[in-house]
C-alpha cells in the first residue's frame, strides 16, 4: 500500500497562488461582495483572502448549483457576487444556469480546472474536458488563464462583461497554471 | 382532521405582507402565489427547481432591511436539501422558509414524494440547525406563523400540511427579465435597477 503525504504530493505549485490578492483586490474594486463556493485547493489561498476580510461575505455551499441561485438572488437584491468552484462541480451547475439565463442576469464564476494537464485522476478527466462545451451550451461565456499574468486581466475583463453587459461568464484557471495534482509520484 | 388548502394558507400567511418579498418554486407554488395578485415583491420562479430558498438566501443577504419568505413545495424542497445546511450556516435572521408539503408532485401525475414515505422536512430543518421549526396542520396555528413572518428576527422554517387537491392554474407573468427588473426596482429604485 502507498501511503501519501497529501500536504506535499497535492498542488506543488500551491504556494505561489500570487494571483489570488489580485483576484481578491479585483473583487474589492468592482464591490463584488458575496463570495460562495465548494472549495478546491486551487482556491485556497483566493478563499482565505475572502474569509478574511469582514466586508465580504462568504458562503460555504453543500453543492455547486446552490451558488447560481444564490448569486440569482444577491442580484435581486443589488448586491455582485462570484461563484468559486473546481471543475467537476460545473456539471452539477448545468439546469440552474437557466436561471441567470432566463432572468437576464449577471453570473460570475471562477473555475478551477482538473482532468486537462498532467492529470493523474481518471475520474476527474470526463469533467475537466466536458468543462467549456458544458459550460458554453449552458450559455455561459468562457474564458481562459493559462498563466499567473494572464489571471488578474481575464477576472477584470470577465467582471465588466459579466456585470456590465449582463452576461453570464466562467474564467477557467487551467491546471497548468494551478499545479497538477499528482499523489503517486508519477510512477518515476 | 381535513389537510389544510394550501391558497387559503398562502393568503392568511401574505394578509398585510407589506414590505415582505416572496420567492416561490416552480409549479403550484407559484400558481398560489399568482391566485393572491401579482406585486412587484413576487419572484415565482418557473423553473431552477431545488433553487427557491437559495435564491431566498441571497435576497435576504442582499437586503437585510427587508424579510424575504420562500414559499414552496415538498418535491422543490426535497431537490435543494444541502441548501437547508448552507442556509443554517449562514443564519440569516431576515430568511423565512414555508414548504407546502402536499406529499406528491404535483405537476407531473400526483405521483408521491418522499416526505409521503418517511422523510420529514421539519426534522431535517432541525438537523441542519434551524432554531425556529414547526409543522403546521391546522389553521388555527396559521396566524402566529403569519405574525413571526414579520416580527420574528431569526431564520425560520415551517412546513405546512396541505391537501393533494388539483386546483385550477393561476399563472404569473414568465418573463424573467421582466419580473427581475420588476423586484429590483421596487427594492434599489427605477434608475439603480438598470445598473449591475
Amino acid at each position: 500500500m502507498q501511503i501519501i503525504d497529501e500536504s506535499l504530493a497535492a498542488h506543488p505549485q500551491q504556494h505561489d497562488q500570487e494571483w489570488a490578492e489580485g483576484v481578491y483586490e479585483l473583487f474589492k474594486a468592482y464591490h463584488v461582495e458575496l463570495i460562495s463556493f465548494v472549495p478546491d485547493g486551487g482556491h485556497k489561498q483566493l478563499i482565505a483572502y475572502c474569509q478574511s476580510d469582514p466586508t465580504l461575505r462568504t458562503v460555504t455551499l453543500t453543492t455547486e448549483e446552490e451558488g447560481i441561485a444564490l448569486a440569482a438572488g444577491a442580484f435581486l437584491g443589488g448586491k455582485r457576487s462570484a461563484l468559486l468552484m473546481q471543475s467537476s462541480g460545473v456539471g452539477n451547475c448545468i439546469n440552474m444556469l437557466s436561471l441567470p439565463r432566463a432572468c437576464n442576469m449577471p453570473f460570475l464564476a471562477l473555475v478551477t480546472m482538473r482532468g486537462e494537464w498532467g492529470e493523474f485522476n481518471p475520474w476527474q478527466v470526463p469533467m475537466g474536458q466536458g468543462t467549456p462545451v458544458i459550460l458554453e451550451a449552458s450559455g455561459v461565456i468562457v474564458y481562459r488563464a493559462d498563466s499567473v499574468e494572464e489571471v488578474c486581466p481575464t477576472v477584470e475583463a470577465a467582471i465588466l462583461l459579466a456585470f456590465q453587459s449582463r452576461h453570464r461568464v466562467a474564467v477557467l484557471l487551467s491546471q497548468k497554471l494551478i499545479g497538477a495534482k499528482n499523489f503517486t509520484g508519477g510512477d518515476k | 382532521m381535513s389537510l389544510l388548502n394550501r391558497r387559503e394558507a398562502l393568503r392568511t400567511l401574505l394578509y398585510e405582507r407589506g414590505k415582505l418579498i416572496v420567492v416561490t418554486g416552480l409549479g403550484s407554488s407559484a400558481y398560489d402565489l399568482a391566485s393572491c395578485g401579482n406585486e412587484p415583491l413576487d419572484f415565482p420562479l418557473w423553473g431552477a427547481m431545488g433553487g427557491a430558498a437559495m435564491v431566498g438566501l441571497g435576497i435576504a443577504l442582499a437586503q437585510p432591511e427587508y424579510k424575504a419568505l420562500v414559499v414552496t413545495g415538498d418535491g422543490e424542497m426535497l431537490m435543494g436539501l444541502g441548501s437547508l445546511a448552507t442556509i443554517a450556516a449562514q443564519r440569516p435572521s431576515n430568511l423565512r422558509i414555508v414548504v407546502m408539503d402536499n406529499e406528491r408532485f404535483g405537476e407531473t401525475g400526483q405521483q408521491h414524494t418522499h416526505t409521503a414515505a418517511r422523510t420529514d422536512l421539519a426534522a431535517v430543518a432541525t438537523g441542519c440547525g434551524f432554531q425556529h421549526v414547526r409543522t403546521i396542520r391546522q389553521a388555527s396555528e396559521l396566524e402566529p406563523l403569519r405574525v413571526d413572518l414579520h416580527a420574528l428576527d431569526d431564520l425560520l422554517f415551517a412546513v405546512v400540511k396541505v391537501s393533494p387537491e388539483e386546483l385550477p392554474r393561476v399563472l404569473p407573468p414568465r418573463d424573467g427579465a421582466y419580473l427581475t427588473h420588476r423586484l429590483r426596482a421596487a427594492l434599489l429604485g427605477a434608475e439603480r435597477a438598470l445598473e449591475a
